[in-house]
């Protein structure tokens, strides 16, 4: 009886593909989870500056999000290139904000209000006249919790 | 020719193999759509909007931390030029004071950072003199943390303990109506 024997030969096992589906669905559920569907079309560019001391936006479904930042290239003829805010999917004036913010309000349940965070994503090269004046405006609107979006500065 | 009943309910499976087909379709669909947000920030609390000015004559000009950031970004700290760089520094020192300077802060819970910046100011100076001004507490924080309780300040801990080095040295920010200098025409 020989070890290696040369006479018949095994048919060689073909790799078990049972479980690539459980791998694949894990792969499925993690970017299901850090996905974000992005709901609107960015219509201004938004380079957000460096910073360090950065806090974690944790629940996703109490943010709400306005855009500064000057148009992009296709929006350039017809908004020009001054700073310009952006709700959900279209250019807005700041007296729109107040409107834009009870919409979202309406929509969280009465005992997680309070909790409602502004995420301010502004571009780094814009001037603070723009970003003074949505300030001013959330802090009539009653919407002082807010966060400057920014990315970790590498180091 | 033997019929091969089909209702044998002992061998009878559902084939899984185009499941992995499936999974893969949605997996490249969640793989396209995804844009993965780096939702990170300041955060920071507003004060609420009164007509009024707040008064800040009454206030002992030791215990004021002016900073000012005007249009062409230049920082003014109580008067002085200065580089963003010391700016941390310059600021911890105010707020605790260390060698009991006559000029700076009597004491963590009584002083107050003014900041006040041109409309003209990048939005990105003005970002990072916030982030210095911020990371200045949360550097004191951090220290007497460590000198406390022996772990670095966190969201995390107990509010007592939280509640407790906020009282000795709370955030005191207050940001003034800009100058309306260098507005983009």
């Amino acid at each position: 009886m020989s070890k290696f024997s040369k006479g018949k030969k095994k048919p060689s096992p073909a790799i078990s593909t049972a479980s690539l589906p459980d791998i694949v669905f894990m792969l499925l559920f993690f970017f299901m989870v850090v996905t974000k569907l992005r709901d609107s079309e960015l219509m201004v560019k938004v380079t957000t500056p460096f910073a360090t001391q950065l806090t974690k936006l944790e629940d996703k479904s109490l943010v709400n999000y306005l855009y500064i930042g000057r148009p992009v290239e296709k929006y350039k003829a017809t908004y020009g290139t001054k700073p310009r805010l952006q709700l959900s999917d279209k250019f807005a004036n700041v007296n729109e904000i107040p409107i834009f913010l009870e919409r979202f309000r309406v929509k969280i349940p009465e005992a997680q209000r309070s909790k409602i965070t502004t995420s301010l994503r502004v571009d780094g090269k814009v001037t603070m006249g723009i970003v003074q004046d949505v300030k001013t405006e959330l802090r009539k609107a009653n919407q002082l919790k807010i966060n400057y979006s920014a990315k970790k500065k590498p180091e | 020719m033997a019929k091969k009943n089909s209702r044998d309910r002992m061998s009878n499976e559902i084939n899984a193999g185009s499941m992995a087909d499936i999974a893969f379709l949605l997996l490249i669909f969640f793989l396209v759509t995804t844009t993965i947000v780096e939702d990170k920030g300041i955060t920071v609390k507003l004060p609420p909007w009164s007509e009024e000015d707040p008064d800040i004559t009454k206030l002992k000009s030791r215990n004021v931390f002016a900073v000012l950031v005007n249009a062409q970004n230049d920082l003014l700290v109580r008067g002085e030029s200065m580089d963003i760089t010391m700016l941390r520094e310059k600021t911890k020192e105010f707020i605790v004071n260390p060698t009991k300077r006559e000029d700076l802060a009597e004491r963590p819970t009584k002083a107050i950072i003014t900041l006040k910046n041109d409309r003209g100011t990048n939005y990105e100076t003005y970002v990072n003199v916030y982030n210095e001004l911020k990371a200045a507490y949360d550097e004191l924080w951090d220290e007497m943390c460590l000198r406390k309780y022996g772990v670095k300040y966190s969201e995390d801990l107990p509010l007592a303990w939280r509640k407790s080095i906020k009282d000795e040295i709370p955030m005191v920010l207050s940001e003034a109506e800009p100058t309306n200098f260098g507005e983009e025409k």
